[in-house]
């Protein structure tokens, strides 16, 4: 993993809004007392989803303070973990899986899609929409392989057609429903299942 | 005691050891890195592979506790290719680097690499590139050496006890790094870079500056506070290269803070390298045979008592005594004194002005008082200690007053002395608290001692202490806080007023009442000089020698043998590692010439006799009548710990350009708001 | 092929709906008071004669493990933790049961904490299981709502919380103590063992740690009888176990099967096949990313349980089954899973962070054949060196994809991988300065 790029524009100030405020202390008392500091995935995962998807550096010294924790602790969680984006990304989130599950069943070009699509480059978001992508690894839905992640919902059983059609709603704002883009219900096989036919 | 058995041979260890410990003291050496004994274990680098029957793996030995009846091998061909690979591993993105390396020469790696390395790389990928991360003026980082052991994180958060350093990112991208590049924080920061098993955390001062071979090394003590902690001076011809912490568990243990360390470059600068005198408000130089013949000249034609001295809060033993010498046999003058403001002390007897819980049992304390002081920056090393305490024991820690940041939290009581005499009348739940602890610890540090009531709330609350037995021969909870080298030393040679409390001869200096005062490396004076004569002794140009009408070059701490008493009591000598500059002498030679021109005799024959003469006076010192019948006043009055001016609390510390940048560093953190 | 009425999870592709009367309809939550008055030991007992071992990957007795909480509760309270970080490539079981059987592993939270003695369970999932995450919580919130948990849970007296804690991407957060490190709010890396967590875990208080399977199949176990489980697979390898068929097949899959079921049937009953037919197969990887591959030739004949796969010098992990056929590369296909480890490792020891680049970077380039014959055999030694040496399980799980292909496809790396830097001795190239370093004599001695 590469170390993650931190956006050059940081805005001076954050906060939780209100709405967050009651989540944040929720979520802290899932905890015992005293370990509040449980909560650090979560509060950092409110701000990203409060910021348009990414946590600025003020919300990291914000939630260090709201815990009552060292800042080094906090950064050094959010450049642990990958869901935490740093800088700015797309409305649209795109992020393809290229685990060999995937891999093997067409990734790559789904990746080929988003080039030509969106950007030639990862994490660089389009010219012409409010889209970015970026590869990752195993999201576990391999039996849907290949499959994207698009924002919090899986597109599963994807082709490089099919992804060309996903991409071209988004870049004119239109509503895309995830889920197997072959019909099939979840996980089960097709054509004819074997299992779970009686009852 | 449990039995295991090392490479076949059967030993026995105590219960709680790590198998690394155990088969070191089989005497089976066990390479490491991430593994430091005053660290918490990591685990992490893997070198301490050894073989564990029963295991189909072999062991980190550092973190695997002795179990009875265990059977460790540390010689097999299965743990020799295990080291063998975990070097390997080490090496491969590990800068070839080491002929530009400040690290080389005592680099673990390097050394260790000697034994497991393999002699030709077997990687041949691009080697990973870390970019430099600042921590500050005291830490050069190359971050490509890094090889993340975590010592530097463990010692930030564990022993300095401020969590500033962290490894970000994951996976071989992981890095090293404050947060967002900061400068650290802690006084005990560049510990770090001896803890740095390569040479990824060196010195910024001393880059480049030398080998370490080349150095000549003494073992000496410290004097930039009253901790005395144990180091180490590398000198190259004259020039002090750097300073390093040597182990003494008792004080300092391994660490030293970064004014004792990063001070020494304060030994080359503003330095009195010939005698002075002031014509027309300008120094002239003036040859050595001319200007004692002046002070001689003057002392002749003054009455003993218009002549007044002040001893510094650097010097040594040796000077002082000799300078007592002098004003008791040459001078006859009674006005002498170590203390530049009007501090309480009762020395009546010995335990009522030293630190009497031995350093290296502040741990085991339970609860600790601070009364006007702020240890970390009084005593960075004794700071260290009540964190430790506070990490064992979660010992409560109240203080008089918010003082800020002390690493460890603490309660803040209202700064007043009403709150200590309802304490002692037991009219505060302090006093319960006090009574209930087993190991209760009050410090009483310099701001206290300063103001009206100090010989109130010292008298009384040692009598609270006794009443209660809390002040017994097991525990001694009642504590002086010193701050300076020389102070513990001067009271024992009883360089101050007879009758105790008052400091008769300040107070004299301050009203104009005398003709000559000599200042024997005393920086500190406030007063308005009138027509005094005063003649200064001493190695800095600093406000000392600003007053002096007569300056006289003597030596800094590095440039001659002296002892020290360090604030628990414990005397210690540090030795002379270089010469002082150009025609600078030793301190007792000038004081020592200076009686010989007076009386044409000298003091002493030589710097044996004094010693001797010295150690004397100080074994047949008795215990003094106790005045305890005396009235102590109370006044109520607040507390207030003066703001001690860390990095420039002293001539040396002044002088000194890194000390001049921390400052700096620190200033702009608070003003940009972006501490902490 | 199992039958119908032995299958645990009724609702695996959700034909039925996952609220709480649906899924009491399909059997849960019946009884559940009766089953905690058993007692513990009961309980205990019952799943260890059922033979039941961990779905998360390392497959441990899961009656043994609950046996390892403090009998007694002392100062520090106890805590079950379940593990839905499900990471491992080819593995994607316990999404299914999070989303679509969420109250079987509810119910299982309550039995199986009762069995320890914990009051609050944390269930960790992956922050990607957003959706799944949600559906979980709206079926614990029903869960309290028909006072099947919290407090006096089912009328049995026993009190429970369960919370849920998302993960934020990583793969190693899946291994038991880097998870309770994350749970407690730091970065994801394993702690040094021992102490174990039943005994020292999250907070420092003994902590049982399960997976989602695991647990989810606990009620049925119970209600069935352990005889039941035992009587499916074979001794030490019982029950039904959810597979996952991932790849090149014709209709990749989850399917709950009987444990021990040979491979080959598997994909051809429900997996439709392998693309091209059974004679394109050209490896499986049978238990998620970290378990060796298997040629062909021992896929014809090898049943899918722990014991069998460990004797082929493999392992049925988490049962994450992926079909690599012959259009595939074979090589690029683990330079791809070592490119996985390599993203994964945390960081914090030497082997694992060091290793896992070094195997990645060297199989890329042997992907391209751009290594020397040597390498091929150094790449063999770099994986021992960081077998076994490394804190946790995640260095055996980066090293054992490459052994695998070293040991099955070493032809194929030395076909592509065969030319030798060494120079031979030849009078009529001139003399390089470095010659002597490179004549294959002088390496020789
Ligand atoms: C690198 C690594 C990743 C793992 N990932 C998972 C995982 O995603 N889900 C899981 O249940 N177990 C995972 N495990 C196994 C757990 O450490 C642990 O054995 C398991 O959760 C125990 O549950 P069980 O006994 O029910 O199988 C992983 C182990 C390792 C070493
Ligand atoms: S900088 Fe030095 S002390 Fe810190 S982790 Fe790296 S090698 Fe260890
Ligand atoms: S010294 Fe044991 S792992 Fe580093």
């Amino acid at each position: 993993m590469s170390m993650k790029k931190i956006s050059k524009n940081q805005p001076v100030n954050f906060e939780f809004n209100e709405e967050n405020k009651i989540l944040s202390k929720k979520i802290i008392s899932n905890y015992p007392t005293g370990r509040q500091k449980s909560a650090v995935m979560a509060l950092l995962y409110i701000a990203q989803r409060q910021n348009n998807n990414w946590i600025p550096l003020s919300a990291m010294k914000y939630i260090a303070n709201f815990l009552n924790i060292s800042y080094i602790k906090v950064y050094e969680v959010a450049t642990f973990y990958s869901m935490y984006n740093l800088a700015p990304v797309g409305k649209y989130f795109i992020q393809v899986c290229t685990t060999t599950p995937c891999m093997i069943r067409g990734a790559y070009k789904l990746v080929e899609a988003c080039r030509e699509k969106i950007s030639k480059e990862e994490n660089k978001i389009s010219f012409t929409s409010d889209c970015s992508w970026m590869e990752v690894e195993c999201l576990g839905a391999c039996v849907n392989a290949p499959m994207v992640q698009i924002n919090e919902d899986y597109y599963e059983d994807l082709s490089k057609e099919k992804m060309i059609k996903i991409l071209d709603k988004i870049n004119k704002d239109e509503k895309i429903y995830p889920g197997s883009y072959r019909g099939r219900k979840n996980s089960e096989p097709e054509n004819g299942r074997k299992t779970l036919i009686k009852n | 005691m449990l039995k295991i058995k090392v490479n076949d041979t059967e030993i026995e260890v105590e219960d709680g050891l790590t198998v690394l410990q155990a088969c070191e003291q089989a005497g089976a050496e066990i390479p490491r890195f991430c593994y430091h004994e005053k660290l918490s274990i990591a685990g992490n680098c893997r070198m301490c592979l050894v073989e564990m029957e029963k295991s189909p793996k072999p062991i980190a030995s550092c973190a695997m506790p002795v179990t009875n009846g265990m059977n460790i091998k540390t010689n097999t061909p299965l743990v020799e290719k295990a080291r063998k690979g975990v070097m390997e591993f080490l090496l491969a993105n590990h800068p070839l680097d080491c002929p530009v390396c400040d690290q080389g020469g005592e680099c673990d790696l390097q050394d260790q690499s000697m034994f497991y390395g393999i002699d030709k790389s077997r990687y041949k990928e691009n080697k990973r590139y870390v970019p430099e991360k600042y921590m500050g003026p005291l830490i050069k980082t190359q971050m490509t050496r890094c090889i993340h052991c975590t010592r530097c994180i463990r010692f930030a958060e564990e022993i300095a006890g401020i969590d500033e350093l962290g490894a970000i990112g994951r996976g071989e991208e992981m890095q090293i790094t404050t947060y967002l590049e900061k400068s650290m924080q802690s006084e005990l920061s560049a510990n770090v870079i001896d803890l740095c098993p390569v040479g990824a955390l060196t010195s910024k001062p001393y880059v480049f500056e030398a080998r370490p071979w080349e150095l000549k090394k003494t073992e000496t003590i410290d004097v930039m506070d009253a901790i005395g902690s144990n180091i180490r001076v590398d000198t190259y011809g004259w020039e002090v290269k750097r300073v390093l912490p040597r182990i003494n568990e008792e004080i300092n243990e391994e660490w030293i803070s970064d004014k004792t360390r990063y001070s020494c470059d304060g030994l080359k600068k503003q330095r009195i390298d010939t005698p002075l005198i002031k014509e027309n408000n300008i120094y002239k130089k003036i040859e050595w045979e001319k200007a004692l013949n002046i002070v001689a000249e003057k002392i002749k034609n003054t009455l003993p008592e218009k002549i007044a001295g002040l001893t510094g809060d650097l010097t040594n033993m040796e000077t002082l005594f000799i300078v007592k010498e002098f004003f008791e046999k040459t001078i006859k003058s009674k006005n002498l004194d170590c203390r530049a403001e009007n501090t309480y002390v009762n020395t009546e007897n010995r335990k009522n002005y030293i630190f009497n819980t031995p350093l290296n049992k502040i741990e085991e304390s339970d609860l600790i008082l601070l009364i006007g002081t702020n240890p970390r920056f009084e005593g960075t090393i004794l700071n260290l200690r009540i964190l430790k305490a506070y990490r064992k024991n979660k010992t409560k820690i109240y203080s008089f007053g918010d003082i800020g940041e002390l690493t460890y939290p603490y309660e803040v009581i209202e700064n007043k002395t009403d709150i200590i005499k309802k304490i002692i009348e037991e009219k505060h739940n302090l006093s319960e608290i006090i009574k209930n602890a087993k190991k209760p610890i009050i410090i009483l540090g310099q701001s206290v001692l300063k103001i009206k009531s100090s010989k109130y709330i010292f008298n009384e609350f040692k009598r609270f202490l006794e009443k209660n037995n809390k002040i017994n021969n097991d525990w001694q909870s009642l504590n002086i806080f010193s701050n300076n080298a020389s102070t513990v030393g001067a009271y024992d040679l009883d360089l101050i007023n007879p009758d105790n409390s008052e400091n008769f001869t300040l107070k004299s200096i301050k009203n104009n009442e005398f003709d000559i005062i000599f200042l024997f490396g005393q920086d500190n004076l406030k007063f308005i000089k009138k027509n005094e004569f005063i003649i200064y002794v001493g190695s800095h140009g600093d406000k000392g020698a600003e007053f002096a009408d007569l300056v006289l070059p003597g030596s800094a701490y590095t440039e001659q043998d002296g002892y020290f008493t360090n604030l628990e009591g414990k005397i210690q000598k540090a030795y002379k590692a270089s010469y002082p500059p150009g025609e600078a002498k030793e301190d007792w030679k000038i004081v020592n010439e200076l009686a010989n021109l007076i009386k044409r005799k000298k003091l002493f024959n030589d710097k044996n006799e004094l010693n001797e003469s010295m150690i004397n006076y100080l074994k047949s010192k008795k215990v003094k009548v106790s005045r305890n019948s005396e009235k102590n006043e109370f006044v109520s009055e607040e507390i207030l710990v003066e703001d001690i001016d860390y990095y420039y609390s002293n001539v040396i510390s002044r002088a000194s350009t890194t000390m001049t940048q921390c400052r700096n560093e620190k200033l702009n953190l608070k003003k940009n708001g972006t501490e902490g | 092929m199992l039958e119908d009425k032995d299958r645990i999870f009724k609702n695996l592709y959700n034909d039925f709906g996952i609220d709480v009367t649906s899924s009491k309809n399909r059997g849960d939550w019946l009884d559940t008071k009766v089953l905690i008055s058993k007692g513990r030991d009961w309980i205990i007992n019952e799943i260890k004669s059922s033979e039941l071992r961990g779905r998360g990957g390392a497959g441990f007795p899961t009656g043994l493990k609950w046996s390892f909480a403090p009998k007694e509760v002392g100062s520090r309270p106890h805590y079950l933790v379940i593990n839905a970080d499900e990471s491992e490539p080819g593995t994607c079981k316990d999404r299914d049961i999070l989303r679509f059987e969420p109250h079987k592993l509810i119910e299982g939270c309550l039995i199986a904490a009762y069995a320890v003695q914990a009051h609050v369970c944390y269930i960790y999932i992956r922050g990607e299981y957003f959706n799944e995450g949600q559906i979980l919580q709206e079926a614990i919130n029903q869960a309290y709502k028909n006072k099947l948990i919290g407090k006096n849970s089912c009328d049995s007296g026993w009190d429970l919380d369960i919370f849920i804690h998302y993960g934020a991407g990583a793969y190693i957060c899946g291994e038991e103590t880097a998870l309770l490190e994350s749970l407690e709010g730091n970065k994801g890396q394993p702690r040094l063992k021992p102490p174990f967590p039943a005994l020292v875990g999250l907070y420092g208080c003994p902590t049982i740690v399960n997976n989602v399977e695991t647990i989810a199949v606990v009620p049925t176990i119970l209600r069935k009888g352990s005889k039941w489980f035992a009587s499916i697979g074979k001794p030490k390898n019982t029950g039904t176990k959810i597979f996952c068929i991932s790849g090149n097949v014709n209709n990749p899959c989850n399917v709950e099967e009987e444990m021990g079921i040979s491979l080959k049937d598997l994909i051809a009953t429900h997996a439709g096949g392998v693309i091209g037919g059974w004679d394109n197969l050209q490896a499986v990887i049978p238990g998620g990313s970290s378990m060796p591959l298997l040629p062909k030739n021992i896929c014809e004949t090898i049943k899918m349980d722990f014991d069998s796969l460990v004797e082929n010098k493999s392992g049925l992990g988490t049962a994450g089954i992926v079909v690599i056929n012959k259009d595939q590369d074979i090589i690029k296909c683990m330079a791809r899973i070592a490119r996985f480890y390599k993203h994964e490792s945390c960081g914090q020891c030497t082997p694992c962070r060091e290793g896992s680049g070094w195997m990645w970077r060297m199989l890329e380039r042997m992907a391209k054949g751009e290594a020397s014959r040597e390498e091929v055999d150094m790449l063999m030694d770099v994986t021992k060196q960081i077998e076994g040496h490394t804190i946790c399980a995640f260095g055996e799980g980066s090293a054992w994809p490459v052994q695998g292909l070293l040991r099955h496809f070493k032809k194929e790396l030395i076909k592509r991988n065969n030319f030798n830097p060494l120079i031979k001795k030849n009078k009529n190239v001139p003399y390089l300065i470095d010659q002597h370093l490179l004549e294959e004599d002088n390496v020789k001695n």
